[in-house]
């Protein structure tokens, strides 16, 4: 076991842990967001910066500090590592810089945006972004294509994170999708859009934490703060069946997989149960999915109205952990 | 100790027995009267409507309207942020997605098929105005009519979205902030390209 101190707080890890594992160890406000970091796809991370931290003591044998900012989804702890997060100013004003750099190219079209309300992005700039853009220069701009009958991709939204091929990498075991050219004209493709007609391929939408990649069948039906999220589930046979179903009224508007509190899917879910599954009566509904009271999506949902007392506080209303 | 010790407020009554001229109440009565009597000759601090009209302030908080930009098409994108944002959730909206050939009648890829504002549950506080990242909501100096019917207050696009008719355009600059002019102005912004 490992000793590693983030934040001032002491944690032990098994050894190979990145910072970030540790970091989510501990929880709260200590979590570097991760863009690209995806615990449930091999090799992601390491693309997008926005995980950067200090390493102030690099181990108990060698206690020099790491000269540069490191990306912390991709830095196994040493022995005695201390790292500082939200201590270091330093930090705060690289991660800063880059949400300037991710939002370069990027549209901020949240108004027409099916992801607004749950993107990691619009999060990520809205707790460190600028007001302002300094750059005059026009954005590239492409037109949206229809990877198959189920999903959209809008690759002006696209910050390259990955997720989507390693997605289709790992789940579907024929990959239609890569990467062309590179830099800032990189583009995700479908090989010249051949449609991915996988079983799995719909997780490669919850999996993109902006709007680049989006369910079709839901276009612009909704916004997600008008909808209820709720647990539900089915018999089925690809998958655990285990789903949110985005409810309005009666009627299931889009069906995800069920997102943990850093975003990431607990389990990948099957294209029969996100995209054809629209009937109430196909699914089991568990009850309602507690989202962040942060989140915009909690918004006008009046269970969180209640008045609290010194007595009985209403959970999670006393300050948030995260 | 009197029953009053609660508040410290009340008053404890006193049973002294009235004298005559307290017994016959007319000074009471006529105290009353010239108290009365001095108000009708008061200037009057109502207006007789709606022969006579108030002054509104220019940015008095009435009826809505839903902009159209300079060519013409509608400002709206249904973000749903009014909607999100308003207090008496007055407000509803279908969303659709603009078809090649419309762009000269909708601003966006994504424009609202349905809007509607329920005017008995508006408040008229303006957040809905203060929300919109697409400046397409203001509220005007108009007023919404009275009616018999609860159902005419539910004011859809037909009578929210302004006019096509440039002379007839409802102008809103007197709502607009100077930061939000100044917002405007800046054609890098994506928001203000076309
Ligand atoms: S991807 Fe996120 S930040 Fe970008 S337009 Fe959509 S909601 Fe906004
Ligand atoms: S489409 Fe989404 S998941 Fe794929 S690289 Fe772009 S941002 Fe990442
Ligand atoms: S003025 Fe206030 S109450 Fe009326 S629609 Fe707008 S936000 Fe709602
Ligand atoms: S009026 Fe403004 S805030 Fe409301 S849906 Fe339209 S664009 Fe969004
Ligand atoms: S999450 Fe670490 S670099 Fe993207």
């Amino acid at each position: 076991m490992l000793k590693v101190i983030i934040d001032n707080i002491e944690i032990q890890v098994e050894e190979g842990t990145t910072i970030l594992q540790a970091a989510r160890m501990i929880g709260g406000k200590v979590v570097p967001p991760a863009m690209c970091y995806y615990s449930k796809l091999k090799d992601s991370g390491g693309k997008c910066r926005s995980c950067l931290v200090k390493v102030v003591k690099g181990s108990a044998k060698d206690p020099r500090p790491v000269p540069k900012l490191v990306a912390s989804c991709s830095t196994p702890v040493q022995d005695g590592m201390v790292v500082e997060n939200t201590l270091s100013a330093e930090v705060q004003e690289a991660r800063k810089g880059v949400v300037e750099m991710l939002l370069i190219n990027h549209p901020l079209d949240c108004p027409v945006c099916d992801q607004a309300g749950e993107c990691d992005l619009q999060d990520l700039s809205f707790g460190f972004g600028m007001e302002e853009t300094e750059t005059i220069e026009p954005r590239r701009e492409y037109p949206g294509i229809d990877i198959g009958p189920l999903i959209k991709l809008n690759m002006n939204r696209c910050i390259h994170c990955y997720r989507c091929v390693l997605a289709a990498e790992q789940l579907t075991k024929k990959r239609a999708h890569g990467m062309l050219y590179r830099g800032d004209t990189m583009e995700i493709s479908t090989f010249i859009q051949t449609a991915i007609d996988n079983d799995f391929s719909g997780n490669m939408i919850d999996v993109c934490p902006v709007g680049a990649l989006t369910d079709r069948t839901f276009r612009f039906r909704s916004r997600v703060w008008f909808l209820n999220p709720m647990d539900a589930r089915r018999e089925c046979g690809k998958c655990s069946g285990k789903v949110v179903a985005w409810m309005f009224g009666k009627e299931i508007y889009r069906i995800t997989g069920r997102k943990d509190q850093f975003g990431e899917v607990e389990e990948f879910i099957c294209n029969e149960c996100r995209f054809e599954k629209k009937d109430i009566n196909d699914w089991v509904i568990e009850g309602p999915r507690k989202i962040k009271r942060q989140s915009v999506i909690s918004s006008n949902h009046y269970e969180q109205m209640k008045k609290g007392s010194i007595i009985h506080p209403i959970e999670g209303t006393t300050e948030p952990q995260e | 100790m009197t029953a009053a010790g609660l508040t410290k407020r009340s008053k404890i009554v006193s049973n002294k027995t009235m004298s005559f001229w307290e017994k016959i109440y007319l000074p009471a009565i006529i105290h009353g009267m010239w108290i009365t009597a001095g108000h009708l000759f008061r200037k009057k601090t109502t207006v007789r409507y709606p022969e006579v009209k108030r002054e509104f302030s220019e940015i008095y908080r009435g009826k809505h309207v839903l902009k159209r930009d300079d060519e013409g098409r509608e400002r709206c994108t249904a973000c749903g942020l009014c909607a999100v944002a308003c207090p008496a959730e007055a407000i509803t909206m279908v969303a659709a997605e603009r078809k090649p050939g419309e762009e000269n009648l909708y601003r966006e890829e994504k424009y609202a098929s349905t809007y509607e504002i329920n005017m008995l549950r508006c408040i008229f506080c303006g957040l809905c105005e203060e929300a919109c990242p697409k400046e397409a909501i203001f509220l005007t100096k108009e007023i919404v009519n009275a009616d018999y019917d609860r159902d005419k207050f539910i004011y859809g696009k037909e009578l929210l979205v302004e006019p096509m008719d440039p002379l007839k355009r409802i102008d809103v600059s007197k709502r607009q902030t100077p930061e939000v002019l100044e917002f405007k102005k800046d054609r890098n912004q994506r928001h203000n390209v076309h």
